[in-house]
């Protein structure tokens, strides 16, 4: 935007990739919190529970209103999901289903916000860096993969014994009749398996982080057009109003086509973390 | 880009929110889906069953209606034999009466011819009584004779 005070597009875009940061441990990088991010993640959740908890207090078996019947859509279509994919029986699993679409939703929907908005009021309140996705943050996206591997190691224990999960661990996928044989086999199973279960986590972070921040990234390039001008040049230079009119499509073009991929990003996490939560309910003794 | 105490923050927060919904906003919003849900089947049921009993009640109603017009029809059959036969009856207790009433008025009258012949009978009978006592007693006067004929001829 005209008048920031960064040098050069680089400039501008990697300030806009920098999170704010407290360091509780200076020089530890570990110990860094990302404020921004921690914030807008708090914030869409406190929207999140308290729009659906406003439901929940309207909730009615008579005639629902406009508003209920939308979150009722909502709810039932994460139910059908929850019913499709997982063949267990369990009160968490729906809830939590129903918490990673919306919130995640609502997430990845702090894309559409325009890219320099809320960081430039943030500047004029003396904030210097913000980054208002927190699904563009892989701290976020991997809190809520481990957050689901949490519930699958929990699930994993609790229908299978810690002591048949360990067996499975053993014996998956490669099975043998003879003893010996599977105690050969034993080694590549659990290699395996670990592999499986870290692929799991890896998987569902990185595929929503690089989605959104790729997403965040084109916004910026963008936005980058008319960087170089200032808004008395937008009008009285040939090239301004060229760029400024093309600024105008592209950004609205995409933030069209990132509807649909923020909705999608969200319908695919809740789905994996649904499939890898009846995978941990599946017991292989079948076969 | 670095993982750490964000990320921890996260997970927390994570299991926050799914212990929220599933505590206060899950069960209360699908509950209330269900039991709708169950409440529109039991109307819709409810309507099926009672728009069946009112087809039922209808083909009663025709029939009790059909019956009645049945009865009706051989009531009225019923009458207008009855009616016929009593006109008949009538008709021939007329007949009949009218047959009496007539035998006995000429049989009175018959009667009535028969005393009255007998009574002229008897009269004739004085009377040629009388005209052979007037004419036993006046024997010798031919003309009284003669007027005492025309007198009896006169009152016969």
């Amino acid at each position: 935007m005209a008048g920031s005070e960064v040098k050069g597009i680089g400039g501008y875009i990697e300030h806009h990739l920098v999170n704010l940061k407290v360091e509780l441990v200076p020089g530890n990088p570990f110990w860094d919190v990302h404020l921004d991010s921690v914030f807008y993640t708090l914030l869409t959740a406190v929207v999140f529970l308290w729009i659906f908890r406003k439901a929940a207090k309207q909730a009615t078996s008579g005639v629902p209103g406009r508003f209920l019947n939308f979150i009722e859509l909502v709810v039932g279509f994460v139910d059908e999901q929850v019913k499709d994919s997982f063949k267990g029986k369990s009160k968490m699993v729906p809830a939590m289903a129903l918490s990673i679409f919306v919130w995640v939703f609502l997430m990845n929907f702090m894309d559409l916000i325009p890219v320099d908005l809320l960081p430039f009021l943030g500047q004029k309140a003396g904030v210097e860096y913000m980054r208002v996705v927190p699904s563009t943050d892989l701290n976020i996206t991997f809190g809520l993969a481990i957050g689901v591997m949490l519930f699958v190691f929990y699930y994993s224990f609790a229908v299978k014994s810690p002591k048949g999960y360990l067996k499975e661990l053993l014996t998956h996928p490669f099975e043998a009749g003879n003893p010996m044989v599977q105690a050969i086999l034993a080694p590549f199973n659990v290699l395996l398996n670990i592999v499986e279960t870290l692929a799991k986590p890896i998987s569902l972070a990185l595929r929503l982080f690089g989605n959104l921040y790729s997403g965040e990234l084109i916004f910026m390039l963008i936005a980058v057009f008319t960087l170089d001008f200032a808004v008395t040049e937008l009008f009285t230079t040939i090239g301004g109003p060229i760029l400024g009119i093309s600024q105008f499509f592209l950004t609205f073009l995409w933030a069209v086509f990132h509807i649909l991929i923020i909705t999608l990003q969200a319908y695919i996490f809740m789905m994996l973390s649904l499939v890898y939560l009846n995978m941990a309910h599946e017991v292989h003794d079948a076969h | 880009m670095n993982l750490g105490v964000t990320m921890f923050i996260q997970i927390i927060a994570f299991l926050g929110v799914c212990w929220f919904t599933m505590k206060y906003i899950w069960p209360v919003i699908l509950g209330a889906m269900e039991e709708r849900e169950k409440k529109i089947a039991d109307g819709l049921a409810a309507g099926n069953r009672a728009e069946k009993e009112l087809e039922e009640a209808k083909g009663k109603a025709d029939k009790m209606i059909g019956e009645a017009k049945e009865q009706a029809s051989q009531v009225k059959e019923q009458a207008s034999q009855m009616a016929s036969k009593i006109k008949d009856q009538a008709k021939s207790e007329a007949l009949a009466e009218k047959e009496r009433q007539l035998t006995a008025a000429k049989v009175e009258i018959e009667q009535e011819a028969s005393r009255a012949k007998e009574d002229l009978r008897k009269q004739v009978a004085g009377l040629a009584v009388v005209g052979a006592e007037q004419l036993l007693s006046k024997e010798i006067d031919a003309d009284k004779h003669a007027d005492l004929l025309n007198d009896l001829i006169k009152e016969i």
